[in-house]
């Protein structure tokens, strides 16, 4: 299955998408594929700073725990809120609806520094 | 190495299983996914390859016998035909396996055993066996057979299309039927906490016996009334229907009197008629006179969004007063359940307890178990 080519991507399953100034972070098909069902998705708040591979979450599921990390360094100024509420949307549509944050990045060149597409659906074959 | 096919294996890649290596078999993890087929189970059924599962045979004028001495249970007053759930022990009284034990004649027995367990029952099984110089036949049927459950409401309701003796058969009892030229044996049992039966079949008769069974069932139909069910469903299911799984309630450590399986613990077997000592009783003597075991199982409902899982601490008042042994979000309930080993003291339902999971703690209330039981039809 091909991931979609308009993001990059980081070698801990995280999808990365330009939004105007921010960068929008969420899980790839093959995560949430290795995951199951996820029962819980907890985002660090608005306004916390995080480095390039920091953690910026955690998600549940009914096999396993993960952290969530982002390829960027910045600011995480929005979180996806429908979430807490029903995180099978992660699920459902993880390219989507399924977003988790929303940086403001600090460093533009790390953006370009992760995987395009073609390299990571090469990496993890579904 | 090369990961152990079961006969059902090709079947499952057909319906789209993700498949996965469990205690060296290739196993399906789930389907449609494992809320799904959770779902799917409790509202109407479900189709679970547990071949991977060791059926050993027995068979031998001391079979009974060597049963009667490694089983936690009595073995003398079952009839044929019938099932029984057992504990074999350790000499400690920790706990080797959890079994099924179905008494097929006189002298004629099979054990279900878990598939991480086989050797190792095998071997101990052997050991009790040259002790007492029992003349038992053991056959190792695990490769050569398959075991398919299928669970939910409307499975029995199926069954009668199949066999009019199925329906009709009380829980924990079996019967062997042929199907065709297939023989099946068929037992009331099952691992999910709803209706159904568990199947023994010839390897090869597999792929025809599906077929039969199915016949009129297209799995990929949406509305299906029986879908195949992955590992995945298994484990929540049996969670919810407060089954203990082997490796998480049931270890080598864990004092069988603290399992709250006492129905499965004949404690006066060496007194009865034809009656054995088994392995370990001495060890529970012992801890029964020494005032029972000082921790019990008990089940948890988490307040909380978060799962609680293996190996985190229960706490009391900032002390640590257990480990939990399993966990889920329930999604039959729709709540986060989990069970533990708890000090006695603790074990009373509507006591709080804090489960600690990593930097978060989680309110926990104790409840009996089960959490889930079938609403009587």
């Amino acid at each position: 299955m091909a991931v979609p080519a308009d993001r990059r991507y980081a070698e801990t399953h995280e999808w990365h998408m330009k939004e105007g100034d921010l960068v929008v972070v969420g899980l790839t098909q093959f995560a949430v594929d290795q995951l199951t069902d996820i029962t819980f998705a907890e985002m660090q708040g608005e306004g916390t700073t995080i480095e390039a591979g920091g953690e910026i979450g955690e998600v549940e599921s009914v096999k396993t725990s993960s952290d969530v990390y982002s390829g960027v360094s910045g600011e995480i100024v929005e979180v996806n809120e429908a979430l807490a509420d029903d995180p099978s949307v992660l699920n459902t549509d993880p390219f989507g609806e399924g977003w988790l944050v929303k940086i403001r990045p600090s460093n533009p060149d790390e953006f370009e520094g992760l995987m395009d597409a073609g390299t990571y659906d090469e990496k993890n074959p579904s | 190495m090369d990961l152990k096919k079961t006969p059902l294996h090709q079947w499952h890649v057909d319906h789209g299983g993700k498949m996965v290596d469990f205690e060296g078999w290739s196993l399906p993890m789930s389907f449609s996914g494992i809320t799904d087929e959770h779902n799917q189970v409790r509202k109407s059924g479900g189709v679970f390859d547990v071949s991977h599962m060791g059926r050993l045979k027995f068979k031998g004028r001391h079979a009974r016998k060597l049963l009667e001495r490694a089983c936690s249970r009595r073995i003398s007053d079952m009839q044929a035909g019938q099932c029984r759930y057992s504990l074999l022990l350790n000499d400690k009284g920790g706990i080797r396996d959890d079994v099924l034990v179905y008494r097929l004649g006189d002298d004629e027995f099979m054990m279900v055993v878990n598939a991480s367990n086989r050797q190792k029952i095998k071997d101990h099984l052997a050991s009790i066996q040259e002790d007492g110089e029992l003349k038992v036949k053991t056959d190792d049927q695990t490769e050569s057979t398959a075991m398919i459950a299928i669970q939910g409401p409307n499975v029995m309701e199926l069954a009668s299309k199949v066999s009019s003796e199925v329906p009709t058969l009380k829980r924990y009892r079996f019967v062997t039927k042929n199907l065709v030229v297939i023989k099946l044996m068929v037992s009331r049992t099952g691992y999910t906490g709803e209706n159904g039966v568990e199947v023994i079949l010839p390897a090869g008769a597999t792929g025809m016996a599906l077929k039969l069974m199915m016949k009129d069932l297209d799995a990929n139909d949406a509305d299906a009334l029986i879908k195949p069910a992955g590992l995945g469903a298994r484990d929540t299911l049996r969670l919810e229907a407060g089954m203990p799984l082997y490796g998480h309630e049931l270890t080598e450590e864990t004092n069988a009197l603290a399992t709250g399986l006492g129905f499965a613990i004949s404690m006066d077997k060496d007194e009865h008629e034809n009656g054995e000592e088994f392995v370990g009783q001495a060890a529970l003597k012992a801890t029964l006179a020494e005032g029972g075991p000082k921790e019990a199982l008990v089940g948890l409902e988490i307040d909380s969004p978060r799962t609680a899982r293996q190996g985190m601490d229960v706490m009391s008042d900032g002390a640590s007063v257990g480990l939990v042994t399993s966990g889920c979000k329930s999604p039959t309930l729709g709540k986060s359940i989990a069970m533990a080993y708890v000090a006695q003291a603790h074990k009373e339902p509507g006591t709080q307890l804090t489960v600690v999971s990593g930097k978060n703690e989680l309110p926990a209330t104790v409840v009996p178990l089960p959490f889930y039981k079938a609403p009587k039809k």
